[in-house]
C-alpha cells in the first residue's frame, strides 16, 4: 500500500511536469520562437520582441508596437500591458519580457534591484493627474477644494498605487484632506465609477480622462507644483533580444514616438 | 449530503471489511486531481514568512478588513438562507410555466464572471439606475456601502444554497409531507415540522457554501461596492491591494482566508456523526421503508 501510494505519487508528479513542460513549451513559442532562427548579426532585424508595459500605456504602445512592425517587417511585436508592480513581479519570477516601461520609478527600481535591468532606465514620459466628474457634474465640482469637501463622493486610488500615491501627494501641495469614499485598486476602476455615474468626482491621469472624451468632464486641479509620474523603459537583462530591444527604446525617446505619446496626453521628461 | 458522507467510506479500525468497487488505475486520475488543488496550496504556504506571520497579519488594515469579511459574509449567508429556502422550494415543489427557465435565471451567477455580476448591480441599484434612484429619494444610497458588499456577495452566494437544497429537497421525496398532510398538518406545519428537518445538512452544507462563496467575493465588491478601509474593503480586496507594495503580507492574508474558509468548511462536513446528523438520520428512517 505505502508503496503503491508512492508510485501513485511519483507518476502523479510526472504527469504534472509533463503537463507544466508542456505549457512552457507552448509560452515561449509563442512570445520568443524566432529567436533560436534569428542570426545574430544580421543587418536587417528580426525576430520576436516581447514588450511588458505599464497598463496607461495600452493605446500608445500598441500604436508604436504597429510602427515599429511596418519598419521592420522581420519583427513581431508581442505586448502584454498590465499594472506595473505585477509586470516586475511577473519578470523577477522569469516571464519572458525583452523590454520593461513602468508607469513609476519605484517598480523600475524593483527591476533594477533585482539586477534584471539591463542598463539605466531612461525616462520616456509623465502623467500628471487630473479631476474628473460625470458629465452631469451631480455634485457642482469647479475645483479640487470642492471634490475634497466631506459629503462629496470622491474616489481616488488607493495610496499603494502609484496613481494613489500621486493624488495624496497632489492633496497635500494643496493644502487639502481627501475623503474619499473608495480607494480603488486602480485607476481604471476609478474611472469606471465616474463614468457610470456612482461617484462624484474622481482623480485619475490626464491619460486616462482624455480617451474617455465626453463620457467625463474634466475640472483643472490648478496645482501650483503638480504631481509629476516619471515613465522609465529599459531592456530586460538576459533577454536574447538586445539588439531589437534598444531599436524598440529608440523608437519610443525618438520624435515619432514622442508625438504618439504626447498626443495621447504624456508630456515630456 | 449523501454524495460528501458515503455509506462505504474507508474503514476505520474495528469496523467489517467492505467491498471496494472502485479501479485501481481510478486513483491514480484522483491522486493528480488532488494534487492539483493541493500543491498550489502547499506552494503558498510555503511561500508565508512565519516569523513574521503575527505581525503581517495583525496590521490595522488586515483586521478591517478580516471582521469586514466576516460580518458581511454572514449577513449574506442570512440573506441568502432567508431567500433561498423559498427559491429552492418553489423550484422543486412547484409546478408552473417558464420553471427550467427561471431556474436556469437563478443559477446564473454561478457561471457569469463575478465582474459581470458586478456590473449588473451597478446599472440595477446604481445611483443613476431606476431602483438606485428611488432609494435614493428616501435617503437611501447603496453603492460605496457596506449594504453594497453584502449584496454583491449574495448575489453569487444565493444560487450555491438553492442548487444545494433544491437537490436535498428532489431526493428526500414527498411521502412524509403526503403522510403529514392526510393527519392534517397545515402546509407552513409540515414545510416546519416535515420538510426542514428531512433537508437540514443539505441546507447547512448550501449555507456553508454560501458562506465560503461571501467570503471570497472579489470582483462583484470591486465593481459595485468600491474599496475603502473598514466599509467596503474586504479580505480579498486587501489582499489584493497588499500585494502591489507587500507581498508578504499578501501570502499571510491568503493563508488567513484559506484557514478561515477550512474551518468553516471542516466545521460543517467535519464527520457524518455529528450530533446535527444523527438528529436527522434518525427522524429519517431510509425511504424504501414506506411504501
Amino acid at each position: 500500500m505505502r508503496l503503491a501510494v508512492k508510485k501513485l505519487s511519483a507518476l502523479a508528479a510526472a504527469a504534472i511536469l509533463t503537463v507544466s513542460l508542456a505549457s512552457c513549451a507552448t509560452a515561449s513559442d509563442t512570445t520568443s520562437r524566432p529567436a533560436a532562427t534569428a542570426p545574430a548579426a544580421a543587418p536587417e532585424l528580426s525576430g520576436t520582441l516581447s514588450v511588458f508595459a505599464a497598463a496607461s500605456l495600452k493605446k500608445t504602445f500598441t500604436d508604436l508596437a504597429t510602427a515599429f512592425e511596418a519598419a521592420h517587417p522581420k519583427v513581431k511585436v508581442s505586448l502584454s500591458f498590465d499594472g506595473s508592480s505585477t509586470l516586475v513581479t511577473q519578470i523577477t519570477q522569469g516571464a519572458p519580457a525583452d523590454v520593461f516601461a513602468s508607469a513609476d520609478t519605484k517598480n523600475m527600481t524593483k527591476l533594477s534591484d533585482a539586477k534584471m535591468a539591463a542598463g539605466e532606465p531612461v525616462d520616456f514620459a509623465t502623467n500628471v493627474l487630473t479631476l474628473i466628474v460625470p458629465p452631469n457634474n451631480p455634485a457642482n465640482i469647479a475645483s479640487f477644494a470642492d471634490a475634497a469637501k466631506p459629503g462629496t463622493k470622491l474616489v481616488i486610488c488607493a495610496a499603494q498605487v502609484p496613481c494613489g500615491a500621486a493624488a495624496l501627494s497632489d492633496a497635500k501641495n494643496a493644502g487639502l484632506t481627501l475623503a474619499p469614499v473608495s480607494e480603488e485598486l486602480n485607476v481604471t476602476s476609478v474611472l469606471g465609477k465616474v463614468t457610470s455615474g456612482e461617484a462624484d468626482a474622481g482623480l485619475v491621469y490626464v491619460t486616462d480622462a482624455k480617451p474617455a472624451g465626453t463620457a467625463v468632464k474634466e475640472v483643472p486641479l490648478k496645482l501650483a507644483t503638480p504631481t509629476v509620474n516619471e515613465y522609465p523603459i529599459v531592456a530586460v537583462e538576459g533577454s536574447k533580444q538586445q539588439e531589437l530591444a534598444q531599436a524598440f527604446i529608440a523608437l519610443v525617446t525618438a520624435p515619432q514616438g514622442q508625438k504618439v505619446l504626447q498626443d495621447a496626453g504624456f508630456g515630456t521628461p | 449530503m449523501q454524495v460528501l458522507a458515503p455509506r462505504n467510506s474507508p474503514r476505520r479500525f474495528g469496523e467489517p471489511w467492505q467491498f471496494q468497487a472502485v479501479p485501481r488505475w481510478i486513483y491514480l486520475l484522483a491522486g493528480v486531481g488532488a494534487l492539483f488543488i493541493l500543491l498550489p496550496l502547499f506552494g503558498m504556504v510555503a511561500q508565508v514568512d512565519w516569523a513574521a506571520f503575527i505581525p503581517l497579519i495583525s496590521s490595522e488594515s488586515s483586521i478591517a478588513a478580516l471582521g469586514l469579511s466576516l460580518r458581511t459574509a454572514t449577513a449574506s449567508t442570512l440573506l441568502c438562507i432567508i431567500f433561498g429556502i423559498p427559491l429552492a422550494l418553489v423550484l422543486a415543489r412547484a409546478r408552473f410555466r417558464g420553471q427550467g427557465v427561471l431556474r436556469a435565471l437563478i443559477l446564473l451567477p454561478l457561471v457569469v464572471p463575478p465582474v459581470v455580476g458586478g456590473l449588473a448591480l451597478l446599472y440595477t441599484f446604481g445611483r443613476v439606475a431606476w431602483i438606485g434612484q428611488t432609494f435614493s429619494t428616501f435617503g437611501i444610497d447603496i453603492a460605496f456601502s457596506t449594504t453594497a458588499v453584502v449584496m454583491a456577495q449574495a448575489f453569487v452566494a444565493l444560487p450555491f444554497l438553492v442548487l444545494s437544497l433544491e437537490g436535498s429537497l428532489r431526493t428526500a421525496g414527498q411521502k412524509y409531507e403526503a403522510v403529514a398532510a392526510t393527519l392534517g398538518a397545515r402546509p407552513s406545519t409540515v414545510l416546519r415540522r416535515i420538510t426542514l428537518p428531512l433537508v437540514l445538512p443539505g441546507l447547512v452544507s448550501g449555507a456553508v457554501l454560501a458562506f465560503a462563496r461571501s467570503l471570497g467575493e472579489f470582483g462583484a465588491t470591486l465593481t459595485f461596492a468600491g474599496s475603502l478601509q473598514g466599509v467596503t474593503r474586504t479580505l480579498p480586496l486587501e489582499i489584493y491591494l497588499q500585494r502591489e507594495t507587500d507581498p508578504d503580507a499578501a501570502v499571510a492574508l491568503s493563508f488567513l482566508l484559506i484557514a478561515v474558509s477550512l474551518v468553516v468548511v471542516l466545521l460543517a462536513y467535519r464527520t457524518p456523526r455529528s450530533p446535527l446528523r444523527v438528529l436527522v438520520r434518525g427522524s429519517a428512517p431510509p425511504q424504501d421503508v414506506l411504501p
